[in-house]
């Protein structure tokens, strides 16, 4: 078929005459070098910048499911309530329970349900944002899919993630799953309440497995059940949305902890090509 | 289980880059995957078929190069090697690493068939008279 026009006109088998060309196929090798969720990661920075206009913070929060994200956002809500407008994208892979739970507060939540899906990625994130009145929000979280393997891959315009790990899942899930705690930008050990009775999980040790992955990340106890830790966790909160502000005055953005890692591989990728 | 999103995030991009060379097909896909990325090699090549079904690149040979872990030290400027879950610098033990080497989720390559318009035949400078020059 015509490439210029899709005119049906096969020049290289139809001759002006009517009979058949000899038909001839090249090969051509075409050297990309582009990461291959390209498409994402080029969402995630229009949602990036979506933010960026509207001043919001956004925080990713990631975890096994039950390590205690939507009772750490409650917590937080209360906390942090009357200082900061908060608002919460919900993903999950069925029912708007988490969505309910985070509304009784008096808070906006859109809940996305992924279907299967073991992961939020960018595209299901601007389309809840069609759903949310960003110039009304300052801090906006993303509680992803519970899930300790997917969700660190894809970019969601987010500035910052937060890892969850739970007293009872055991201190070695840092090791166990490494992408995942690598990619947190501050990892809290929730469910501290329940150390006395498990004695066998140790949050240095935990720390000690986040520090193998080469993070600098600070690694927080939390208790939502004793408010023990919360007040570090909403420092860390306040500390990050001012960081925001400053950003917004020079017109700069930051991405999670792990990206710029990508961005460099594309450029060194781009300068092994000339 | 993410590799499927994957495939079809590569899909897309295959796509993209076929159309800009007016491929008729894809004959070979090359890419670099670390054990960092996330993402599994072993199940991407399972999950390629189903998404690549009925495309440009249905048939297309996806190839892809393993990468390994290699961290730069910022405290004793060593390179070395590493595992994905102890990054440490092995010449001086030290967190404060960079990962150089080993979180790649890159399409490198592509082969494309192109269909070349004859520019010695009649039907080519028939073409041309009808379109102009490609």
């Amino acid at each position: 078929m015509c490439t210029t026009c899709g005119c049906g006109v096969d020049t290289d088998t139809v001759r002006v005459d009517g009979k058949l060309a000899p038909v001839r196929v090249d090969t051509e090798a075409v050297t990309v070098l582009e990461g291959l969720l390209a498409d994402n990661d080029a969402q995630a920075a229009r949602n990036r910048a979506h933010f960026d206009q509207h001043d919001v913070l956004a925080v990713n929060l990631m975890s096994s499911p039950g390590a205690g994200k939507t009772a750490l956002l409650e917590a937080t809500i209360q906390a942090l309530g009357d200082e900061l407008r908060i608002a919460v994208i919900e993903g999950d892979l069925e029912t708007e329970n988490d969505a309910a739970r985070i509304r009784r507060h008096g808070v906006p939540a859109i809940q996305v349900t992924t279907g299967n899906a073991c992961h939020l990625d960018a595209d299901m994130v601007h389309e809840a944002l069609h759903r949310l009145r960003l110039s009304d929000v300052d801090l906006l979280f993303v509680e992803n899919v519970g899930n300790l393997v997917c969700p660190a891959s894809f970019d969601l315009g987010q500035h910052r993630n937060v890892t969850l790990l739970s007293v009872p899942e055991g201190d070695d899930k840092p090791a166990k799953y490494p992408v995942i705690f690598r990619a947190a930008d501050l990892v809290l050990l929730t469910k501290q309440d329940l150390a006395p009775v498990m004695p066998e999980f140790s949050g240095e040790r935990a720390a000690d497995a986040v520090r193998s992955l080469a993070s600098t990340a600070p690694v927080h106890g939390v208790s939502v059940k004793t408010g023990d830790g919360l007040a570090d966790w909403c420092a860390w909160l306040r500390a990050e949305y001012r960081a925001q502000q400053v950003r917004r005055r020079d017109g700069s953005t930051v991405r999670p902890r792990v990206q710029p890692d990508g961005a460099r591989l594309h450029a060194a990728a781009g300068g092994a090509r000339s | 289980m993410h590799e499927l999103s994957v495939c079809y995030g590569l899909l897309s991009q295959v796509e993209r880059v076929a159309r800009e060379h007016a491929a008729t097909g894809v004959t070979r896909i090359l890419l670099q995957v670390g054990p960092l990325s996330g993402v599994e090699p072993r199940l991407l090549r399972r999950a390629w078929p189903v998404a690549a079904a009925g495309s440009v690149a249905a048939s297309a040979i996806l190839e892809i190069e393993a990468a390994d872990i290699r961290v730069h030290c910022s405290r004793c400027d060593a390179e070395s090697a590493a595992t994905a879950n102890r990054l440490l610098c092995s010449a001086c033990g030290d967190y404060r690493t960079r990962v150089i080497s080993g979180d790649e989720l890159i399409l490198k390559t592509l082969e494309l068939e192109t269909a070349r318009v004859p520019r010695n035949t009649d039907a080519g400078q028939e073409h041309r008279r009808i379109h102009g020059a490609l």
